[in-house]
Formats: structure tokens, sequence, C-alpha cells
């Protein structure tokens, strides 16, 4: 009869859970991420429940009852759900052409410098670039193509131009790697059965990105929409481009109701996860393995 | 079986040639293939063989030269109006669709009707011997199915030609050797003309009417597989061919095609392959199974054992001869490591060729 093995010991089991030495080193990340994240988003989401007066649920009672205040959430969407679509609609031709390209990394680096340059730069660079003595202005007339200047400052026109700019580089970047993720050979099976290019893009390659670019919508969204020194610089922050976040920021620094901006921000998260979540519910219905043609 | 070929007579390659910048990865293939015939385009890796059905299907143009079908001149046509079907090597399976949508894909770009694309894609299963797999999508078959689904999807639109790409190299070695066997039979059912692109000389043997062997862009020599096999044209083909042994010596003597010559000491006879004289530096190129222990035998060349590895019905051994020539040959019995053996070699299955060869 042999013995029962002994018991093992609390760090073997812990082990065979994934749990060892190495998994302390999420530790720091851990930290920051509760420290720099979660901690100050619990705590401004508690902030939002206390209002100046009125019970819990005053500061979003007051959201959603001043024209003013709920209208910002129409603002916004308004400007980036548009603003959105266009740069992944625009990414996705941009980045087939570049992916064949000679110098496919020389353009790449161009399309992604206005990353770089921050919004602000880009904001304060329209301002006079869409002015009526600007550039794009000058050129048009010279043309003959308008007889006087645009209107595309403090407008939503401007911070629509500037969203885009700015929002661009990072669509195009997240389409690009999807675009180049797909195995090549797919195309060439598909023109041996003799499908041209369209049908190629539309039966081949569009379903195989479809959930890639799911993704970049949501990012760009989320980018779009918390859009704050595009409108102020070039926008009416009073009227037609009042976005959230600048209601927000009224209420924190201008009203010194910090509650209030609090319960705005949270309402601003919500509306970005509302979105994401349905982008993503429908990506989940769509294939999503790998974009390889088989074995080998 | 509802599925036939088109017709046409032969396809001509016409001095066709393919350079990326500085390399030339084709120069001037003159090729002829009839109506019906399975031929291999053998060779090892960068001699072009892929490259060449790569033109042909159109994913790649020419530099220079052209492709006839018949009288049609095709490298000028795009890939999509060229009508060809082509077996990839990673088989290049449409993921997000399944089997009978993949193989359909064909039929549906020419516009068939459903009725017809659903009968066709039937029929194309029942000859892959694929019953049963049809809603499945090509992540969820193996190698071997997903290979299957390949070769239905290429040959569903009854094309005047078929192209494989080393369609078997991804498979496990038994399931090549089964998949050989329904390549042929498909071929020959279908009444198809293939062409088969492999580096494998006992997948081209087994599979082909006529083999092209290429080497560095270029055609080395166009035969029947037991031409091949035996009488090579030139060192590079027959070394690819099997011929391990390259035995240095000189012409000693020579009569027609029966020569004389003298290695290591030994007379031994061959049969030439070019033309040369007496007195040339030649190279004997024999197969290591044509290569056997014979002490009694008149003629020998004395070899010192290296290596002995056992292959089932005999065993391969290596051994190094007199000048430092490594020479491989067949044994019934184990050889010790170190002993000294003597081997001969059938006359008639030694070749001789020139030493320098263009």
């Amino acid at each position: 009869m042999t013995d029962a093995l002994p018991r093992p010991s609390v760090r073997t089991r812990l082990a065979g859970r994934g749990v060892d030495s190495v998994t302390l080193l999420a530790l720091p990340a851990v930290i920051l991420l509760f420290a720099l994240f979660i901690y100050p988003f619990g705590y401004g989401l508690w902030l939002s429940f206390t209002p100046k007066d009125g019970g819990a649920l005053a500061n979003y009672a007051k959201f959603f009852s001043d024209p003013f205040l709920y209208d910002t959430l129409a603002k916004t969407f308004w400007l980036a759900a548009p603003v959105t679509v266009l740069n992944v609609v625009v990414a996705i031709p941009t980045a087939l052409r570049v992916r064949l390209a000679r110098r496919s990394r020389l353009l790449t680096t161009i399309l992604v410098l206005p990353i770089t340059l921050g919004t602000v730069l880009v904001a304060e660079g329209l301002l006079t670039y869409l002015g009526p003595q600007g550039w794009l202005n000058r050129v048009l007339i010279t043309l003959g193509l308008i007889s006087h200047p645009l209107r595309l400052l403090h407008n939503y026109w401007g911070v629509f131009l500037s969203l885009f700019i700015t929002g661009f580089p990072f669509a195009f970047l997240l389409t690009l790697s999807y675009v180049s993720g797909v195995d090549p050979a797919l195309e060439n099976a598909a023109a041996t059965l003799g499908a041209g290019p369209r049908r190629r893009f539309w039966a081949i390659l569009l379903p195989l990105l479809l959930p890639g670019l799911a993704i970049t919508l949501c990012l760009s969204f989320v980018q779009a929409f918390s859009v704050f020194p595009s409108a102020v610089l070039l926008g009416a922050p009073a009227g037609p481009t009042r976005v959230i976040s600048i209601a927000a920021y009224q209420a924190a620094f201008e009203d010194y109701d910090y509650s209030m901006a609090s319960a705005i921000a949270i309402i601003m998260g919500v509306a970005q996860l509302a979105v994401v979540a349905l982008i993503l519910a429908g990506r989940g219905l769509l294939y999503r393995g790998p974009a390889g043609g088989g074995k080998g | 079986m509802g599925i036939r070929a088109a017709n046409f007579r032969e396809l001509r390659f016409d001095k066709l040639s393919r350079s990326f910048g500085s390399m030339q990865a084709l120069k001037d293939v003159d090729l002829t293939i009839e109506k019906g015939e399975f031929v291999a385009l053998l060779g090892p890796s960068g001699c072009g063989k892929s490259t060449t059905l790569n033109i042909l299907a159109g994913l790649t143009p020419a530099t220079s030269g052209g492709i006839w079908l018949d009288l049609t001149r095709i490298d000028t046509l795009r890939p999509e109006q060229r009508g060809f079907g082509m077996v990839f090597q990673n088989y290049a399976l449409f993921p997000h669709m399944s089997v009978r949508a993949n193989i359909g894909f064909g039929l549906k770009m020419r516009g068939a009707a459903k009725a017809e694309i659903a009968r066709k894609v039937d029929e194309a299963i029942a000859m892959v011997r694929l019953q049963g797999q049809e809603d499945k999508l090509p992540g969820q078959l193996s190698g071997g199915q997903q290979q299957r689904v390949a070769i239905a999807r290429a040959i569903v639109v009854e094309p005047p030609l078929v192209l494989m790409d080393e369609p078997l190299s991804n498979l496990d070695a038994k399931l090549r050797i089964e998949m050989r066997a329904e390549i042929r039979r498909i071929h020959n059912s279908l009444g198809a003309t293939t062409i088969y692109v492999t580096h494998d000389q006992e997948e081209a043997l087994s599979l082909a009417d006529r083999i092209v062997v290429m080497r560095e862009g270029a055609v080395r020599q166009i035969g029947a597989p037991d031409e091949l096999y035996a009488r090579p044209a030139h060192m590079d083909v027959a070394e690819f061919m099997g011929f391990r042994n390259r035995l240095a010596g000189k012409l000693t003597a020579l009569e027609g095609e029966r020569t004389s010559v003298r290695i290591g000491g030994a007379d031994l006879g061959g049969v030439a392959r070019a033309p040369m004289a007496v007195g040339d530096p030649i190279v004997v190129a024999a197969r290591p199974e044509d290569m056997t222990v014979d002490a009694e035998a008149a003629v020998s060349i004395p070899v010192t054992v290296t290596s002995c590895e056992f292959h089932g019905h005999a065993f391969l051994c290596g051994g190094i001869g007199s000048g430092g020539a490594e020479v491989w040959f067949r044994s019934r019995r184990r050889l010790a490591l170190g002993a000294e053996a003597r081997l001969g070699v059938d006359a008639g299955k030694a070749l001789v060729f020139p030493t320098r060869e263009p």
C-alpha cells in the first residue's frame, strides 16, 4: 500500500493557477492603473452624486432638463460621428494604395505627421489657413471655383476639418496594419477565379477587414467625441459647436462646480461607451478569424 | 462525370523571361504543352518554376517573351480574364466563406445561375470526396481536406488548364502519397491539362507524363519520367534525379557511347552523355543503389566506410574513396565504421559527363 502524496505547498498550488513571482511584475502597472485611473474615476463618479444642493441625482437631472446642457450631446455626436465615418472611409483606399506603393514608408510618414503636431497646433494653423485671406480660399478664388471666400472659421466646418486632419493619421495607421494582415494569396486566388479588382474588394478584402475597421471606428469615435481645443479655437463655443467637453470645462473652471463637471464627464463617458458597445456587438456577428489562406 | 475540361490544342511558351532588377529569374524559357498532358516543372528552390507558373496565371508579368494558347496570345490578359484553375501552395482558401461558397466562387464570378452553381459544386465535392463538409469554414478542416477544397475550387469551373504550385508540400508523408493518387485520378477523369510545380522528384516521376527540369531560370531537360530517370542529359539534372555520387576521373577509352574511365587507379565502364575525347577530365554519376559492395568484382573502387544508415530493405552507407571523394552506396549488411570496402558499379548505370559543363 503506497502512502498518499504530501499535499502540495501553497506556492505550487498558486503556480498551478498561473500565479507566481513573475505575476508580481504586473504589480507596478496595477498600482499605477489604480492610482491614476481607477481611483480618480471612482472619486469623480462619487463626486457626481454629491451635488451642491439637491439629492444624489440632482446633477444628472439638471443636465437633462437644461437644453443648453443636453444639446451638447447632440452637437458632439453631430461632429464626431460624420468625422469618424469619413476618416475610416478615406483611410481604406488610402491604405490599400499606400500598401502597394514603392515609397510606402515615405508616404506613411507624411500621412501620419499631423499626429505629431497635436490638436492645438493644428487648430492654430487652420485659423490662418482656412481664413478669408488664407491659402485655401485664395487658391479656390484664383482657380475660379468660387467668387467669394468660404466661411470655414468659427463654425461647424472649421472644427470638422480640424478633427479630420488630426484623426485621420490614427485611422490610417490602424487600417494599414489590418490591410497588411490579409494574405495577398487570397486576392490572387480570387483573381484566378475571375474576380476583377472591384469584386475582389467587396467579396474578399472588405469582409476580412470589417472586424478591424470596427475597432478603428470605436477608437476614432472616442477620440473625436472628446474634441476640445478644435471646438474652442475654430468653432463657435457658445452656439453650434458647443461640445460636451466645453460644458464640462465651464462647469469646472467658470462655475467652480466640480460635482456638476464630474457628472457631465460621466455622461460623456457613458455616451462613448454606448457607441463602442453597439459597434462591438455588431462586430461579434462577423467572421473574426485569421485572414490567412490556410496551412503553410 | 459532369465536369469535363474545355478544349484547346496546345500551350506554348515563347522565350519567356523575367528579371527582378539585376536578378534574372527566368531566361528564355521555351516549352510546348499539349492538351491532356500532365506536365511537372521540377527543380530546386529558386529555379524559376513558381515564377513560370505565376506568369502563366497572370499574377506577375513577364519581362519579355510570350505565352500562346493555340493562336491566342494570353500573357497580356489579366488573371481574371484567363480562366485557368490554380491551386496555391498554402491553398489560399477564403477563410470567411464556407467550403460550398469557396468552391462556388469561380462560378459565381461568371454569373452562373444559383441552381447550376449548387449542382456543379455538389459534383466537385463528390469528385474530391468531401461530402459532409460543405458548410464548414476552412479553419475547421484538416490540411488534407483544405487541399481538396482548393482543388475542387480550381476545377469546378472546368478550366482549360489547371495550375498547381507545390500543393502537397504542406502535408505529412502519408497524406502526400494518398493525395498524389487523388490528383492523378482527378486529372484523368477531368480530361484536364495540368501543370504541376514541385521540388520533389518522386512526386514528379509518379505523376507526370512529361517532366521539365529547371535550374537557375533555365530549362535543363524535358522528357518522360523514365527517360529522365535513366538518362539525364546534364550533371545537375542527374544529381537532382538521385545520382548522388560524383566521381572525378579521366576518360581512357571511348567506343560509341561506351566509355572506360580511370578512377582511383581502377578502370570502370560507363555511358557517355555528352561529346568527349579520350584524356578529358570527366565526372561519373552513379546512384547509391547502383553501387554495391562487391569484393569479387574484377574492377572495383576501394573506400573507407564513414557512415551506415538502416533503410529497411538495405543499408545506405557513406564512405571516402582514395582522393577524398565522398561515395554513397548500398549494402545488405551493416558495415563497421572505418572498415574497408570494395565497390562495383554496373557499367550501364554509370553516366559519364565532362567535368566543366555549360
